[in-house]
């Protein structure tokens, strides 16, 4: 498959450079450790937040960076997509007899950035440690699904932000809210947040349909199985998002640039 | 092969006035004058031809090119290459083409050549027997074996106009677009880039149009020329015909004077 091809491309690039690739990956796991030693250290000093524990953070948290490492991986060439429209590559996209979604993933993936999934999964150990619960088949599907939504979500997100620069050219910072911004805000339980920003990140960008709602799931506070299957909201989520980027498509080929 | 009738666009450009004070107005009012890229500009070419594309900078060269390329919609008119309407079947359409802006790269800059070629082939899905035959045929013509294992970012200039052109030719398109081929090269490289145009021409029936501001390579490639000003078309017939009309020598006054009678 092409998308395996391309994928090969960006590796013998990536190779050529290896201190880069090196120091990436240090800094990029820097990065995650301390923000989830400021989530421990925050417990060890209260105990507890609202009526959540450690572990269920750190479970939910675990989730989040996950899929969001995954996404920053794999939809990276939607991250940095202004680029491809200021310099005009995205031309060269056209010249190509292929899907345009396609040969933006193809573009660019940043590996070192899975290092974050490796201490998401580390996290997740320490969570599934604390919580001590007897976990059902169920339950781990759940957080297999839930991390998985997180993925397909933050990258609708990433393409919504490229779709915007079919207009602006330059990307907007406003939506490195939803990007980053929502990556911080969903690595805690939604119930923490006002009621606006929990509607929001529930029926707009559904992020509590990730990790809120089958959460609830995960750690028994409710018992009915149709949390577990929220996650799948999320894989919706993605169709609104390849519309408006077709929209956008069309929009820079009868605009020009 | 290729016929334009009346094609027009007009793109929205913002106007600007200098300073920090109309900066910060352009904020929030901004007003836009309407710029006629293309004023209903038609011609026709045949299979086989060389046509070369001339005009000033700003004239519409290349948003004609992008308009046959399919990678722009025009207001109005009609265009049809091989059949295709390039805009509406881009996909379909794009297969059977190749595109070479002098500008700008299609290769991937930190691999060999022949890496690149290879995701190529694999992006236009060129049978390995074709691509073979492709690459053999490049070889030979411009001599391809003294750097298809260099990544291209050690490539020279030159070099790498070649490896571009070379690359748009893999998948054995009938219309090759070349906007601004030998911009930057010197004489050698262009010598060896316009013998590998008319060579592959030659060879495969190849149509091309192309863009320039060297007079020397339509000199070299083809008499057809399109004079293109201001959006319209304003000569299209032999380029030799420019030069007997004129009392200079030199290419460079010929064309020089030539925009000053379509005062352009």
């Amino acid at each position: 498959m092409i998308y395996f091809k391309y994928l090969r491309m960006v590796i013998r690039t990536m190779l050529q450079y290896r201190l880069n690739l090196l120091l990436t990956t240090i800094g990029q796991f820097a990065n995650v450790f301390f923000s989830f030693a400021g989530i421990y250290l925050l417990f060890e000093r209260f105990g507890r937040l609202d009526d959540w524990t450690f572990g269920e953070v750190a479970l939910c948290y675990g989730i989040v960076i996950a899929a969001w490492s995954l996404t920053e991986c794999f939809a990276r060439g939607f991250d940095v997509f202004q680029g491809s429209i200021r310099q005009g590559t995205f031309d060269r996209v056209l010249l190509r007899p292929r899907n345009t979604v396609l040969q933006i993933l193809g573009s660019n993936f940043e590996f070192p950035r899975l290092i974050k999934l490796v201490w998401a999964f580390a996290v997740l150990g320490i969570a599934v440690n604390n919580l001590n619960q007897v976990w059902s088949v169920l339950q781990v599907v759940t957080v297999c699904l839930m991390i998985a939504s997180g993925f397909l979500i933050f990258s609708g997100v990433f393409i919504l932000g490229a779709t915007v620069c079919f207009w602006t050219v330059e990307g907007l910072e406003v939506v490195n809210i939803f990007t980053d911004g929502g990556k911080e805000l969903a690595a805690y339980p939604l119930t923490i947040y006002s009621k606006s920003i929990r509607r929001f990140f529930t029926f707009i960008i559904p992020f509590g349909c990730f990790n809120y709602l089958p959460l609830m799931y995960v750690i028994g506070r409710v018992d009915d199985a149709l949390y577990a299957l929220t996650p799948l909201l999320g894989f919706v989520f993605l169709l609104p998002c390849l519309l408006l980027w077709r929209v956008g498509v069309r929009h820079y080929v009868s605009t020009g640039n | 092969m290729i016929t334009l009738a009346n094609i027009h666009k007009t793109f929205k450009v913002a106007k600007r006035e200098k300073g920090t004070a109309a900066a910060l107005k352009s904020l929030f009012h901004r007003e836009y004058r309407r710029v006629h890229a293309l004023d209903g500009v038609s011609f026709h070419v045949d299979e086989g031809e060389i046509v070369g594309y001339i005009g000033p900078n700003g004239a519409g060269k290349s948003t004609s090119i992008k308009v046959m390329s399919g990678i722009l919609v025009p207001d109005s008119g009609t265009c049809g290459i091989m059949g295709y309407t390039p805009w509406k079947q881009r996909r379909e359409y794009v297969r059977h083409i190749g595109v070479v802006f002098g500008q700008r790269t299609q290769l991937w800059w930190d691999v060999p050549v022949s890496d690149s070629f290879d995701l190529l082939r694999d992006i236009y899905k060129v049978p390995q027997s074709e691509y073979r035959r492709n690459l053999d045929l490049l070889t030979e013509t411009i001599g391809l074996q003294d750097f298809i294992n260099t990544p291209l970012r050690q490539l020279s200039l030159g070099q790498r106009m070649r490896a571009e052109i070379a690359a748009s030719l893999l998948h054995s398109p009938k219309v090759l677009f070349l906007d601004e081929p030998t911009i930057g090269l010197d004489a050698p490289s262009k010598l060896a880039v316009r013998r590998f145009i008319k060579d592959i021409n030659a060879e495969t029936k190849l149509t091309v149009i192309l863009t320039t501001h060297d007079m020397n390579d339509i000199d070299a490639l083809t008499d057809r020329v399109v004079l293109i000003g201001k959006g319209k078309i304003l000569y299209d017939g032999a380029f030799s015909e420019i030069k007997n009309r004129s009392d200079h020598s030199a290419l460079e006054e010929v064309i020089a004077e030539l925009y000053r009678e379509y005062e352009l």
